[in-house]
């Protein structure tokens, strides 16, 4: 079978996806830069894992990583290269494709055997196939493009050991601070996203959009509109300039439905919506809408959703 | 500190946008505006030359009407601008697009190059790594923070659960979220003062770049269709039973 080259970060539900793609390819080799993601490897998998020691790599930032995937590329000579749609992932694939005078297809939703990508355009609103006409399929797979399906198997490891070449060590990491995301899942990863918007009207009043999601399970978000008027941190906006978001299940309430965030949300499986306008757009692209004052419909869903359970 | 800022035309991601009969972007049927993400860079320059002093330059890659954003980076407080015009460009990809922005970047005299994180037509968000393996200077992306001392930027690179701060030397490529600043409005004294700033016009000849278009890309569309309609869904209006009925759906759904 064709060989894919997987580069899998240390964590997360994104990159258990994209193993789970690249299985319906080939057979998969996955790069791996510590335990953790090597783990991960294995539990989705992988045939084989690049098990590669880089001590200092974690100081810079980009580069280090570049310039080994970029050898294992060009040795493997694999048919798929994919990565995941994050910022690192598009990062790094810029570099491999630039070093080796390849092609580059970001953010894609499938992959058929011939190297066909499919991709949304235009926030969702166009489906476009494309393909790589030089070197290899090099991909970054958007979030949400398949659900995550363990295949445990003990794959065949190949440490490989490398130093940080100076060259590589142009942009440093001086610091790393996280935020603390609390318990909720994180916001592109989430099976299920309740967002508030304008109609929230406080940033107190978004505790009623955080009990819903509380209660679903699911991660918040919020409107551009409402991370504007400071409600909610921006960190958590989905749409256009925030994050996009492919869920199995959103919940919009107060969120009128404009462009903007129809781009971070329109490919969600089932859509579900709050708002007190019959003629919000975000009805026109609901599996179900409440029309009505979101302050008495979530609290009466609160209590029937506890109930149930 | 002389900066480079990188702004594209786009189509307005608030109105309908679709692909041509090639498969291209349709920037003729389009309202087009500056990128969304761009009037950040574009504030973000013009921040950093009143703290540093220096010379902002607007670099673009597009059709005529591109000028209409290049005038008004201008209006904005932008000095001078590179507007690179060729027929033969409509259908390059992003690994050619930044082989001939890197072109234009080695003529002009940067301390720094300042993008937005993405395109609001592509929403790629790889150009800069892209025109830092091309013209070998460091990329600190995704920032929502920006400071220089002259000699080395540090940014804060954002993240979905916090932040990096990364540094470098100067030269460098950063591109910018819109959480790091508040773009100004360009001023009635800043459009009449636009129209005697210097636009250079380059084509692909000037600065050496044989191929260009889908002939030299690296990636071709094959086809593209609208989304199917999400079929109708069922909307009920609150008497009282709204958030039960809610409830029951998503139970429905298996939600719950």
């Amino acid at each position: 079978m064709t060989d894919i080259l997987v580069y899998v970060p240390n964590s997360g539900k994104h990159a258990a996806e994209v193993l789970t793609l690249a299985r319906t390819l080939g057979d998969v080799s996955a790069i791996a830069f510590d335990d953790a993601a090597a783990s991960l490897a294995g539990e989705y998998g992988a045939a084989k894992v690049y098990r590669v020691e880089a001590p200092g790599a974690d100081d810079y930032f980009v580069d280090p990583k570049a310039t080994v995937l970029i050898d294992l590329a060009r040795s493997a000579n694999p048919g798929f290269f994919l990565l995941p749609s994050t910022d690192e992932g598009k990062a790094l694939a810029a570099r491999v494709a630039v070093a080796l005078d390849n092609g580059l297809m970001t953010d894609v939703s499938g992959l058929a055997a011939d190297g066909t990508a499919t991709q949304d355009a235009f926030a969702g609103a166009t489906v476009v196939k494309s393909k790589s006409t030089k070197g290899f399929t090099l991909a970054t797979v958007k979030s949400g493009a398949t659900e995550p399906a363990p295949a445990p198997g003990s794959p065949a490891v190949e440490t490989v050991n490398a130093t940080v070449a100076e060259a590589d060590q142009r942009v440093k990491v001086a610091q790393r601070v996280d935020e603390p995301a609390g318990d909720r899942p994180a916001l592109s990863e989430a099976r299920i996203v309740v967002s508030g918007g304008r109609g929230v009207g406080s940033a107190e009043d978004f505790a009623l959009i955080e009990r819903v999601a509380d209660s679903l399970g699911g991660a918040v978000g919020a409107s551009r509109a409402a991370t504007d008027a400071g409600y909610y941190p921006h960190k958590f906006q989905v749409g256009q300039t925030g994050t996009t978001v492919s869920p199995q299940l959103y919940v919009a309430a107060g969120i009128s439905g404009a462009i903007q965030h129809r781009a971070g949300m329109q490919t969600s499986r089932v859509i579900v919506a709050v708002n007190k306008d019959a003629d919000a757009p975000i009805f026109g692209m609901a599996d179900f809408g409440v029309v009505g004052d979101l302050f008495q419909v979530l609290p009466q869903a609160l209590d029937e959703i506890e109930k149930r359970k | 500190m002389n900066i480079v800022v990188l702004v594209k035309q786009v189509p307005d991601s608030g109105l309908a946008r679709q692909l041509d009969a090639q498969l291209r972007v349709d920037r003729n049927g389009a309202n087009n505006v500056m990128g969304e993400l761009d009037e950040y860079a574009v504030e973000a320059a013009l921040q950093l030359k009143e703290a540093h002093g220096g010379e902002v330059t607007v670099l673009t890659l597009g059709p005529g009407q591109a000028t209409e954003t290049v005038r008004k980076t201008l209006a904005m407080g932008v000095d001078k601008a590179v507007h690179i015009e060729d027929e033969a460009v409509g259908g390059s990809d992003a690994l050619a697009t930044s082989a001939i922005l890197a072109a234009a970047l080695g003529r002009l005299e940067w301390d720094l190059v300042i993008a937005g994180a993405e395109s609001t037509d592509s929403n790629m968000g790889v150009m800069p790594q892209l025109l830092a393996a091309r013209t070998g200077a460091p990329a600190l992306t995704g920032a929502r923070k920006i400071d220089t001392d002259g000699s080395t930027v540090t940014v804060e690179h954002q993240r979905a659960n916090g932040y990096d701060v990364l540094t470098a030397n100067l030269p460098a490529i950063v591109s910018v979220w819109d959480t790091i600043n508040t773009p100004r409005y360009p001023s009635l004294k800043g459009i009449m003062a636009a129209k005697r700033k210097p636009v250079e016009s380059l084509t692909l000849a000037d600065l050496g770049v044989a191929a260009a278009g889908p002939a030299a890309a690296w990636n071709e569309v094959v086809e593209a269709a609208a989304r199917p309609e999400r079929a109708a869904g069922q909307i009920v209006t609150d008497e009282g039973q709204g958030g039960t009925a809610l409830a029951e759906f998503l139970a429905a759904e298996k939600f719950i």
